[in-house]
């Protein structure tokens, strides 16, 4: 009640000085604006009251009290009215100026006057004219009263001297009466002005007046400047009370806030913290900021940036703190969304280095691989110079003893070779460096081999058997080495693991309608007794499925592996499914595409090449192949024999002989067993006494368990010719040839060749190559032509027909791939016109009767010393049928004539 | 000399092929050159081996000559020369030259004439470490067939 008794009477007090608030600067704008919120009717809001009324009602109460109080209230008081007094100094001297002008005119105006007077004899009838103000008469008077005093004397004389004629004065009384009424009337103005300026004096306003106007001009200027900013401004005590707030945006009353703390007029996160910072503040004496987050219910989650200074009055005490706030909620989230994006971007930048790194670490991983395939061909080479020592020494006289010694060494140097070229292989597929083939294949053939070979070397009394639906074509195309060696592989296992039953190939179309034109090949090998536990890592590379498998198998794991990589190579899956005790099955899906059937001849790989010449019509289209067991056929009969059906195939079909030559004493006797030997081996054996002996001996079994690895992969090559002599057996008993009997069936063929010899011609630059590859063809049995260049050999095609022609890559004058092209463009052509352009001269190009052979393409073969993959894609590019690299062996060039005479 | 060296002069021979295959010197394509020998061809080793170090010789001569040239350029015609040099090295199974032939030849190919040189100079020594092996080689042969054809009468 107390309080607004107060406010009423200051209310009242204060009614006359609140319209003259405003100075007229900015008074019309600032009325307008607050006009505008006075017909609101918001008349009890804060804003109200702290724009309008807390300068009137609370500031007034307690705001002069604090400006005498404080030290900036009462500097700024001082400098008003400093201000003040200097504008009143300057007034008072610019006064005082005028008034000594106007003195120094009057001076100058009542000499003159005097003057007048002197010369005026009578002076007794005007004083009481001149005088007009109070003063001036008064000065006047006392001066009129001087003039007499001093002027008596000389009058008189004057009078005295010039009274002689009465015209003379009368006209100069006249000049004189008229002089002095100017000189009135110039006083009067003067006088006149004089009461002018004292007026004006007085019109200046009191000093007082004079302050309050320059504190609503201040006042003014703080409100425009302030009544649109975000901005709370307040005053609080020493115990943090609100003296005074201004807010733009109130949302409490005023006596809602005066007198009250933080904590007291808000509820929610922020508020203490706000507390205690002022606090602080207060306490430290240091002005300082901070930012704050409120969440009340009030006006929900803001951020307010917070300035506290510590008030002092003039004893230098702390009376409280003034506090202002400004609200930067969106500041503070847009720099919180700065700050997120910096981190995300700090993230980001982190995942990139991290994944740059993985990428090093699998090209690392990707060079290493490579470093491996690079390894394991280095070793190869020395290894195979090691075996081949040894094949050569077994071919020398040795005992028993030795002879046994000597084909463990063998088979177990076979078996290192094998495993480096499993390594290289996975390396191969894994780096991409592997290429498919598209060769046109008959998979029942494939598939017969592949049991033949494994009935082979078969060891244990399991049936073999290939089931091949009817469905499937006679022919299909892809990579049939590679089939072939996935299906050795699974079989190999499958014999492996499995200790009795049957181990199957089941080949059948499945259709699939995605692929419109391929239909996919299905392969099953069946395969008993699978640990089942074992299948999730049996495709992993060197993982067996147990220590103790590890033991009792042998084998690095790498077989399933490269099976996997291999199939899905081709575009296909591997899957296995199995049952404890009741067998596994391994399940290989391919894409493949039915060849077409007219350039049979052309295509043919080698098997179905060596079986046209079988006369074995039901062959082709067979679907059902069974193979039993051939134990003991090589155990059994024990001696010297048993190592040579181990032996390479390359080192058994260049005759012995030859390779001793250069090594043992007298070969004619050594060389002559062991052929006969072979014979022995290869002939006939009863299957009945196989099986009696199965059981037989296992240890020596055991002992070359190693070698049926390399037995696959080699004989692999021979194995439809061997077919061929087996005319009379049934199938089950064509297993049980090994390569032995090869080398005769060989002879035989290339006797019944003999009749059309055909003419091959070798295009090489170099003397030794030449040499070398001529005695390789004589010991093929057969000759050739030499050309030196690529001229010469487009001469030489030129000049006579040639079934095949070897040609060297690198040649001067003209390489290789140039002649190929220049010979394939005769053979379109029927012309050598692109060979002229090219700069080679050929004469009897007229002569010839080119248009018959030109039908006929010529099988032309690179020989390569790069074994890369793009200068065989190169060679294919230029018109090549095949390349051989080099250097040249017997055995590429025995392959190569294979394909490609007939 | 008394034709009771054979067994020992054929260990040495299978010893000194064995290192040289050990320490790449040589490779599997010596053996293929081995087999080619036939009663046909008796001395087809011996023979290829000659010329080949006959037409070697040439090559590394023309290569020397065409290296020390001040004014050389024509690394092609290098490229030709090893060329020939790596065909019938590796024809005659002569790994370790051929190997260092082929570095030789993508020294050349970067027209990099210092290593050219530092080429030539190991080409010529594995060239020559190659020969004296082979006159080893060629010389123990000699001894063996001469010791086997020793007969004493029963």
């Amino acid at each position: 009640m107390v309080c607004e008794m107060e406010t009423d009477q200051i209310e009242e007090m204060d009614v006359e000085v609140l319209p003259s608030m405003w100075p007229e600067n900015v008074g019309t704008e600032a009325d307008k604006q607050f006009n505008v919120e006075k017909p609101a009717g918001d008349l009890d809001t804060l804003k109200e009251v702290t724009i309008e009324e807390t300068p009137t009602i609370a500031d007034l109460t307690r705001l002069p009290e604090l400006m005498n109080s404080t030290q900036q209230g009462s500097s700024q008081l001082t400098n008003l009215v400093k201000q003040w007094e200097y504008m009143q100094d300057n007034a008072v001297r610019l006064l005082r100026e005028e008034l000594k002008n106007l003195n120094r005119q009057r001076e100058e105006a009542e000499a003159k006057e005097l003057k007048i007077i002197e010369e005026y004899k009578f002076e007794t009838n005007e004083p009481e004219n001149v005088p007009v103000l109070d003063e001036t008469s008064d000065l006047f008077r006392r001066f009129r009263q001087k003039k007499r005093d001093a002027l008596v004397d000389s009058k008189k004389i004057e009078i005295y001297e010039e009274f002689d004629t009465v015209a003379y004065w009368k006209q100069k009384a006249l000049n004189l009466e008229k002089m002095l009424e100017a000189s009135t009337e110039r006083e009067r103005r003067l006088i006149e002005k004089l009461s002018e300026s004292l007026k004006t004096m007085e019109s200046q306003s009191a000093p007082v007046q004079e302050l309050t106007q320059n504190l609503k001009r201040a006042e003014g200027f703080l409100h425009f400047i302030l009544q649109n900013a975000p901005i709370v401004m307040g005053h609080q005590d020493k115990d943090l009370r609100y003296l005074f707030i201004y807010n733009k945006y109130p949302s409490l009353r005023e006596q809602d806030i005066l007198g009250k703390t933080d904590v007291e007029i808000f509820h929610g996160g922020g508020v203490k913290e706000s507390q205690d910072f002022k606090r602080e503040v207060l306490e430290k004496g240091k002005a300082s900021k901070r930012e704050i987050t409120f969440t009340t219910d009030l006006f929900g989650s803001k951020t307010f940036l917070i300035y506290v200074e510590p008030v002092y009055n003039k004893a230098g005490e702390k009376i409280g703190i003034n506090y202002m706030g400004m609200e930067v909620t969106e500041q503070v989230d847009k720099r919180e969304k700065m700050a997120k994006l910096r981190e995300d971007n700090a993230v980001r930048k982190a995942m990139e280095s991290e994944l740059n790194k993985t990428i090093h670490i699998t090209e690392e991983t990707m060079r290493a691989k490579q470093m491996l395939a690079t390894m394991s061909h280095e070793i190869r080479s020395p290894l195979s110079g090691v075996v081949g020592m040894a094949e050569i020494l077994s071919n020398t006289k040795l005992d028993k003893e030795q002879r046994q010694l000597l084909n463990v060494m063998i088979s177990s140097g076979d078996l290192v070779l094998q495993l480096i070229n499993d390594i290289l292989d996975l390396s191969k597929v894994e780096s991409g460096v592997m290429r498919l083939e598209a060769t046109k294949f008959r998979p029942r053939e494939v598939v017969k081999h592949v049991l033949q070979t494994a009935a082979a070397s078969l060891k244990k009394s399991l049936t073999l058997e290939g089931n091949i639906a009817d469905d499937v074509p006679i022919e299909v195309v892809g990579d049939v080495l590679r089939i072939r060696q996935i299906l050795t592989n699974l079989i190999s296992n499958a014999i492996k693991f499995t200790h009795e039953g049957n181990v199957g190939i089941k080949l059948q179309v499945i259709s699939e309608p995605p692929f419109a034109r391929e239909n996919a090949l299905n392969a099953d090998t069946e395969e008993h007794e699978q640990n089942e536990n074992a299948i999730p890592c049996l495709f992993k590379k060197y993982m067996q499925a147990s220590a103790d498998h590890a033991r009792k198998y042998g084998g690095t794991g790498l077989g399933l592996a490269i099976c996997k990589q291999l199939v899905e190579l081709m575009g296909g899956q591997l899957t296995v499914t199995s049952r404890v005790n009741e067998g596994s099955t391994f399940t290989f899906i391919l894409p493949y595409k039915v060849g077409t059937s007219d350039d049979y001849s052309d295509d043919q790989d080698e098997f179905s090449d060596m079986a046209d010449h079988q006369s074995e019509p039901d062959d082709t289209a067979e679907g059902y192949f069974q193979f039993k067991p051939l134990l003991g056929s090589i155990y059994t009969n024990g001696g010297p024999g048993i190592g040579n059906d181990f032996l390479p195939h390359k080192v058994m079909l260049t005759s012995p002989i030859k390779l001793i030559n250069g090594f043992v004493a007298d070969p004619s006797n050594n060389t002559g067993q062991s052929e006969m030997l072979q014979l022995e081996n290869g002939g006939y054996v009863d299957e009945s006494k196989l099986e009696t002996s199965s059981g037989h001996c296992p240890e020596s079994a055991h002992q070359y368990e190693n070698g049926n690895g390399r037995c696959f992969s080699k004989e692999s090559e021979s194995c439809s010719s061997s077919q061929a002599s087996s005319e009379g057996g049934t199938l089950e008993m064509e297993s049980e040839l090994t390569v032995s009997s090869h080398t005769e069936e060989e002879k035989a063929e290339t006797d019944l060749k003999e009749t059309p010899k055909p003419k091959i011609l070798l295009v090489e630059d170099n003397k030794i190559n030449i040499m070398v590859a001529k005695s390789m063809m004589k010991q093929l049995g057969h000759s050739m032509d030499i050309a030196n260049n690529g001229v010469e050999a487009i001469t030489a095609i030129n000049h006579s027909s040639y079934d095949l022609v070897l040609m060297d890559v690198c040649m001067p004058v003209l390489d290789g791939l140039k002649a190929t092209r220049l010979i394939r463009s005769y053979e379109e052509t029927g012309n050598w016109n692109a060979a002229i352009e090219a700069g080679v001269d050929i004469k009897t190009l007229e002569n010839e009767q080119v248009s018959v052979r030109s039908t006929n393409r010529l099988p032309i073969i690179a020989m390569t010393a790069n074994t890369l993959a793009e200068s065989s894609e190169e060679c294919y590019a230029n018109g090549m049928d095949s390349f051989i690299s080099k250097p040249v062996t017997l055995q590429k060039l025995r392959e190569c004539l294979q394909q490609y005479l007939h | 000399m008394l034709g009771l060296g054979v067994d020992r002069l054929q260990a040495d021979i299978n010893r000194l092929l064995a290192s040289l295959f050990h320490q790449g010197v040589l490779d599997e394509q010596f053996l293929q050159l081995q087999q080619l020998q036939d009663e046909t061809s008796p001395n087809f080793v011996y023979d290829v081996i000659n010329i080949y170090f006959d037409e070697s010789e040439k090559l590394l001569r023309n290569l020397r000559l065409l290296l020390m040239d001040r004014e050389f350029s024509d690394y092609k015609k290098i490229g030709l020369h090893l060329n020939q040099l790596v065909g019938s090295s590796s024809s005659i199974g002569a790994r370790r030259v051929r190997n260092v032939c082929v570095a030789f030849r993508s020294a050349s190919e970067l027209s990099n004439r210092p290593g050219c040189l530092r080429g030539l100079e190991v080409v010529e020594h594995e060239y020559h470490y190659l020969k004296n092996m082979m006159h080893e080689l060629f010389q123990l042969e000699q001894q063996r067939i001469l010791a086997a054809g020793v007969r004493y009468p029963m």
